[in-house]
């Protein structure tokens, strides 16, 4: 679906550098939104590198006399059924989202990239085989290959990691080539393949920083939609388990059940996916906003 | 039925009344006719054939349109027991040493399509059963090892001789999946059960949407006048238990037979009152934990003992029954049956002594001689079901933590999960349950027999000791010689070999729509199911 | 052009072909299978016997090239066979489930359409006031939440508010009606997901409508309009609105292709009988000739969608050459 979210044609001109301050008050000034976002994406980042420091309490012990407490001085956001304290699990939560987010958003990004610039490269026979290929891919709905690909390796954060990032491969590979096939018709990469560079320099060198614009704005896309995945193979029951702390799973279960009598125990993760999730869209929309040149000359 | 068992019922009985305070389902009130009741059900049956499937998806939908030769007492559902007569007239006694049972036929009863129900229909189905041949699969057959012929010298009699005398042999006969079938239909295609519905039960005119429900409606000639009192019955299928849950509450549906964790119950009661009516039973199901024997350190029973003494059964019951539908602790046998141990008898065993503080001393001890590090590491296997499997689970690694085991959480699928059980084999420590429709403890334990004899103990042990205890106890009928071999059989198992534990047995809680009535909870959620008492106050 | 068509009709036959190879050994390559399954229902009196032959009635135990010939073959005489699990014609068990995820398809495109444009348009026209940030704040929390946690949310919502107002909880129905039998159940059961469905999805198309519309308004006929002094309402309705449309087009074709069978979490949370819990037992039933004949069905309606929009952009935008 990706393909027809960007522009038919892509940027040239991404060749102007700027520094990164200069990008950030241009942003801060034109994408108040993004900002925002950015600012949520930073916070989760400081959540999960700093958890041991934040969380109060261990996030897997469990209080066996404290179990769905509301939230008060003790327990911040309240316990969980398992008598575990409901912040920190949201604060390492935090850890495995981003770690499962970023992970996955990368590998499948940077997998995507490589094939999508390689078959717009190489074009012809190759293209058109990588093409169908693609297709076949993405004729799975994207759940239903996760949830296969967690059958078939088992369950469990590392599993779940290669489980999403499957599915991701061939949906970056396919924005990635439409904006490379135009960046192969430049005059730099005819130059380049006429003095004789190898394949590889010539793709690495000059295609490559040519698609990041597409392929920046996909991941940071791909990492929301990660968290998300993730989130509801957790709901299926085939997600992270226990006792990892990830927010899919403090949702899942016990949670639906808990929604009335004790909400905390569901709300709070709940919210914590939509808040992540809400800031790397955020932040994602004002990337692209950004890179894309249309938007931009205004 | 012997005098222990008749003690047990009644202790039973006022368990039952004490536990079912909040139960309106008295005998007292006349039953009303009409409704139809709804039901909700997680899972759709893979075909319609009892004698095939092991699953209470096809129990529940499928039960009501069935009758069957025996069957638990309705009116006393929780003693497991009290056996009665569905298509036979009386009880039979046992003749030629305990060898031979004769059952007598009702007169007059016939399949929905008319045709007559007779001592032919009710032998064919067991054969189908017991000996089922070339090409036929019958799920349950090893229930029935006893059987050595099943005849029916006539039209109304069917006469059941076994090899041997043995107690295990009335209770199999009473299991709900023993649907009567015709004869006729059998000798044109055995399969025929598998994608038809023809019974003589309560209900017919089975109606199926894929994926949706299944309907029936009251079998006008349905042998025992005046009943069913229902119109008609539809299981609705719903895997979210949280949807569930939420049908009973915004009356989409009136009970769920399989059973909602506490809270749900909680929620059910102070969001509807006195509209909601609990029934509760302990179940016969329990969750066991299975150490891999092939693999070290499992092999070695010093630290399988440290694995069981670990486990805070006593505090854990307390505890867990407040958020999982698991609750008595109990050993091999289930907990409410004259066979099981009592708590003193318990309190011997590893793993259940009174002082938990000594039991965890002992575990360290135990792994340290053994030569394990503090913080070793291993995986369990678990499945990947929430009640109260994955709970379970969870509590248990905590419970390992405090002897300073490092335990993750592999859960799988089912179609994995048993996979890794019995085909891969390379789990470190896995959760595993065993859980029976009729309460047969004498066949239940084969679970624990060695692994060449069972194909379900998948612990991978062999242990000549458990066999022999098991194969006396089958084969005699004297009950107290039974008991004192369960309780050798227990210790060996759960103890001095530890070969494989028991965590705890699981409790049914049945929040309903107190307008159904004349349903009793039962110690399965395979049993009573046949709903041709269950009526509605409307 | 006919030619273009010809081709692009051509090429969905190895996607199809592909997408049934990679379905077939992939659900192969999950560990057990159906008849373990079955089995597994008491945990013990598992009978190794009634596993072989089980294996046996359902082709199981022959070599993978040959199951893979005999279904692929099915297809060409139009013979899907039968469902591993439940032994019923996959035909049938299909034609129910894809009735409701029509219709739900349907209206939380609908949905989508009715929230997105409007919000779009006033997003691109309010750019860069608060009235913009709040319509994207808005879409984009749509696409943030878990779907199932905004479904668990909308029961107990409906359940507890019904209760509080009229004395009687309410909650929507759990089975299926159609809408021709009983259009009041059907839409009362419905709407709730088609709701939260449609909120959820139109958060891309609102984006795209809105960049669109920002394209559109700054090309030179709209600032002609605008100087002849038309009221910016009619600019916004007529010129403008017109060319954004086409890459609106794609992402709602696009999604609505994707609602037929990836609604797999939406429609646990609701109990609909449709493709996408469909697919997920099936799935988890090792239901391998329903779950290829589901992937087969997603699949021929994905590069259909995607055939039929590339025309439409070809045919709505002479711009772009077929090539």
């Amino acid at each position: 679906m990706a393909t027809s979210e960007l522009p038919a044609t892509m940027p040239t001109d991404a060749r102007t550098h700027r520094t990164a301050w200069q990008v950030f008050t241009r942003m801060a000034r034109r994408q108040p939104l993004g900002v925002a976002g950015g600012f949520i994406v930073l916070l989760m980042i400081f959540m999960a590198v700093f958890a041991d420091f934040i969380a109060p309490h261990d996030p897997t012990a469990m209080n066996y006399s404290a179990f769905a407490v509301a939230p008060g001085a003790e327990y911040w956001l309240g316990t969980d059924p398992l008598g575990r304290d409901v912040f920190s699990r949201i604060v390492y939560g935090a850890r495995t989202a981003l770690f499962v987010g970023f992970v996955s958003a990368i590998i499948g990004g940077g997998a995507g990239l490589v094939l999508g610039v390689g078959s717009a490269y190489f074009g012809g026979m190759i293209d058109l085989i990588f093409q169908r290929v693609m297709d076949i891919f993405m004729s799975f709905p994207l759940i239903i290959m996760a949830l296969a690909m967690v059958a078939i390796f088992g369950t469990g954060t590392d599993k779940v990691i290669v489980a999403i990032t499957i599915p991701f491969v061939p949906r970056c590979a396919r924005v990635v080539r439409s904006s490379a096939l135009a960046v192969r018709e430049m005059p730099y990469v005819d130059a380049a393949r006429s003095i004789g560079y190898s394949h590889s320099r010539i793709i690495l060198r000059h295609m490559v920083p040519n698609v990041m614009a597409p392929f920046l704005i996909m991941i940071t896309a791909f990492v929301g939609q990660a968290i998300l995945l993730e989130a509801s193979l957790s709901y299926l029951g085939l997600g992270v388990q226990e006792p990892t702390p990830a927010w899919g799973l403090m949702l899942q279960g016990g949670a639906e059940l808990y929604a009335e009598s004790a909400p905390w125990i569901a709300v709070f993760p709940g919210l914590a996916i939509t808040l992540a999730v809400f800031g790397f869209n955020l932040f994602g929309d004002a990337v692209r906003d950004t890179l894309d040149p249309r938007l931009r000359s205004q | 039925m012997s005098s222990g068992l008749k003690t047990f019922a009644a202790s039973v009985a006022v368990t039952a009344a004490l536990a079912l305070g909040l139960s309106g389902a008295m005998a007292a009130e006349t039953p009303k006719k009409g409704g139809v009741l709804k039901f909700v059900v997680p899972d759709e049956p893979p075909s319609f054939d009892g004698h095939r499937e092991t699953t209470f998806a096809l129990i529940h939908p499928i039960a009501p349109f069935y009758s069957l030769l025996t069957k638990v007492n309705p009116e006393n559902s929780s003693d497991p027991t009290d056996i009665i007569c569905d298509l036979c007239t009386e009880m039979p006694k046992a003749t030629d040493g305990g060898k031979t049972f004769t059952f007598k036929l009702r007169q007059g009863v016939t399949f929905e399509d008319g045709s007559p129900l007779d001592a032919k229909d009710v032998k064919a189905t067991f054969h189908k059963i017991i000996f089922p041949g070339e090409g036929v699969s019958s799920a349950r057959k090893a229930y029935f090892v006893m059987v050595d012929s099943v005849e029916a010298p006539d039209a109304s009699t069917v006469v059941f001789k076994l090899k041997y005398p043995s107690s295990a042999f009335i209770p199999a006969l009473a299991m709900p999946f023993n649907f009567i079938y015709d004869d006729a239909k059998l000798a044109q295609d055995m399969h025929w059960y598998e994608k038809n519905v023809l019974g003589s039960g309560p209900f017919q005119k089975f109606e199926r949407q894929a994926g949706a429900f299944i309907k029936g409606t009251a079998n006008p000639n349905y042998y025992e006048k005046g009943k069913p009192y229902l119109d008609g019955i539809e299981a609705i299928f719903a895997k979210k238990e949280s949807l569930r849950v939420q049908a009973i509450r915004g009356d989409r549906a009136a009970i769920e037979f399989r059973g909602f964790p506490p809270q749900s119950r909680d929620d059910l009661v102070k969001a509807l009152g006195k509209d909601i009516t609990v029934q509760e039973s302990d179940w016969n199901c329990v969750l066991l934990i299975t150490p891999n024997h092939r693999k070290k350190p499992f092999d070695d029973v010093r630290v399988r003992r440290a694995l069981t003494l670990a486990v805070d059964r006593w505090g854990g019951s307390e505890y867990l029954s407040k958020i999982a539908i698991v609750k008595t602790v109990g050993g091999i046998a289930f907990p409410k049956h004259p066979l099981a141990a009592t708590k003193a008898e318990l309190e011997q065993l590893a793993g259940y002594w009174p002082d938990l503080a000594k039991s965890r001393e002992e575990a360290k001890k135990l792994l340290k001689e053994a030569g394990i590090p503090d913080g070793f590491k291993f995986t369990l296997n678990n499945r990947a079901v929430d009640q109260p499997y994955k709970i379970v689970g969870t509590w248990l690694i905590d419970q390992w933590k405090q002897i300073g085991l490092v335990v993750d959480q592999q859960v799988q699928p089912t179609g994995p999960f048993y996979d890794t059980l019995r085909k891969k084999q390379d789990f470190d420590v896995s959760i595993d349950f065993n859980c029976q429709s009729i309460v047969n403890p004498l066949l239940d334990v084969s679970k624990f027999i060695s692994a060449d004899l069972s194909d379900s103990q998948y612990g991978g042990y062999i242990d000549r000791d458990v066999d022999k205890l098991f194969n006396a106890m089958n084969e005699t009928d004297d009950t107290a010689a039974q008991r004192k071999m369960m309780r050798e059989m227990e210790k060996i198992i759960l103890d001095e070999k530890a070969l494989g534990f028991i965590t705890m047995w699981w409790y049914r809680i049945i929040p309903h729509r107190s307008y159904v009535k004349g349903w009793n909870v039962s110690p399965s959620h395979y049993l009573n199911q046949d709903l041709a008492n269950v009526w509605l106050d409307q | 052009m006919h030619q273009y068509i010809v081709k692009r009709i051509l090429l969905m036959v190895p996607t199809l072909f592909g997408a049934a190879v990679l379905v077939f050994f992939l659900m192969r390559m999950i560990p057990g299978d159906v008849c373990e399954l079955r089995l597994a229902g008491t945990g013990s009196t598992f009978d190794p016997a009634s596993l072989a032959l089980c294996q046996k009635e359902l082709g199981l135990d022959k070599p993978m090239f040959v199951q893979f010939v005999s279904w692929v073959g099915g297809f060409f005489v139009g013979d899907l066979g039968t469902s591993m699990w439940t032994n019923q014609p996959i035909v049938s068990e299909i034609a129910l489930r894809f009735q409701v995820s029509l219709q739900i398809a349907l209206m939380a495109t609908v949905v989508s359409i009715a929230i997105s444009i409007p919000m779009g348009i006033i997003s691109a026209v309010k750019r860069n006031t608060w009235i913009d940030y709040a319509v994207r704040a808005f879409s984009i929390a749509g696409i943030a939440m878990p779907s199932f946690w905004l479904g668990i949310l909308i029961i107990l919502g409906l359940l507890i508010t019904s209760q509080a107002w009229y004395g009687v909880p309410w909650m929507p129905p759990i089975t299926y009606v159609p809408i021709w039998e009983d259009w009041q159940v059907n839409l009362s059961m419905l709407i709730w997901p088609a709701l939260a469905t449609g909120y959820r999805y139109s958060a891309v198309a609102t984006r795209m409508t809105r960049s669109a519309m920002l394209e559109v308004l700054r090309e030179d006929y709209v600032r002609t309009a605008r100087a002849k002094g038309l009221i910016e309402k009619v600019i916004v309705n007529r010129h403008a609105l017109k060319n954004a449309l086409l890459p609106v087009v794609t992402v709602i074709g696009i999604e609505f292709a994707f609602l037929m069978g990836g609604l797999v979490v939406t429609e646990q949370v609701f109990n609909l009988n449709g493709l996408g819990k469909l697919f997920v037992e099936s799935v988890s039933n090792h239901d391998y000739t329903m779950t290829q004949s589901l992937v087969m069905l997603v699949a021929l309606i994905f590069v259909v969608t995607n055939f039929v929009v590339d025309l439409l952009y070809a045919w709505l935008d002479p711009r772009i050459r077929y090539s």
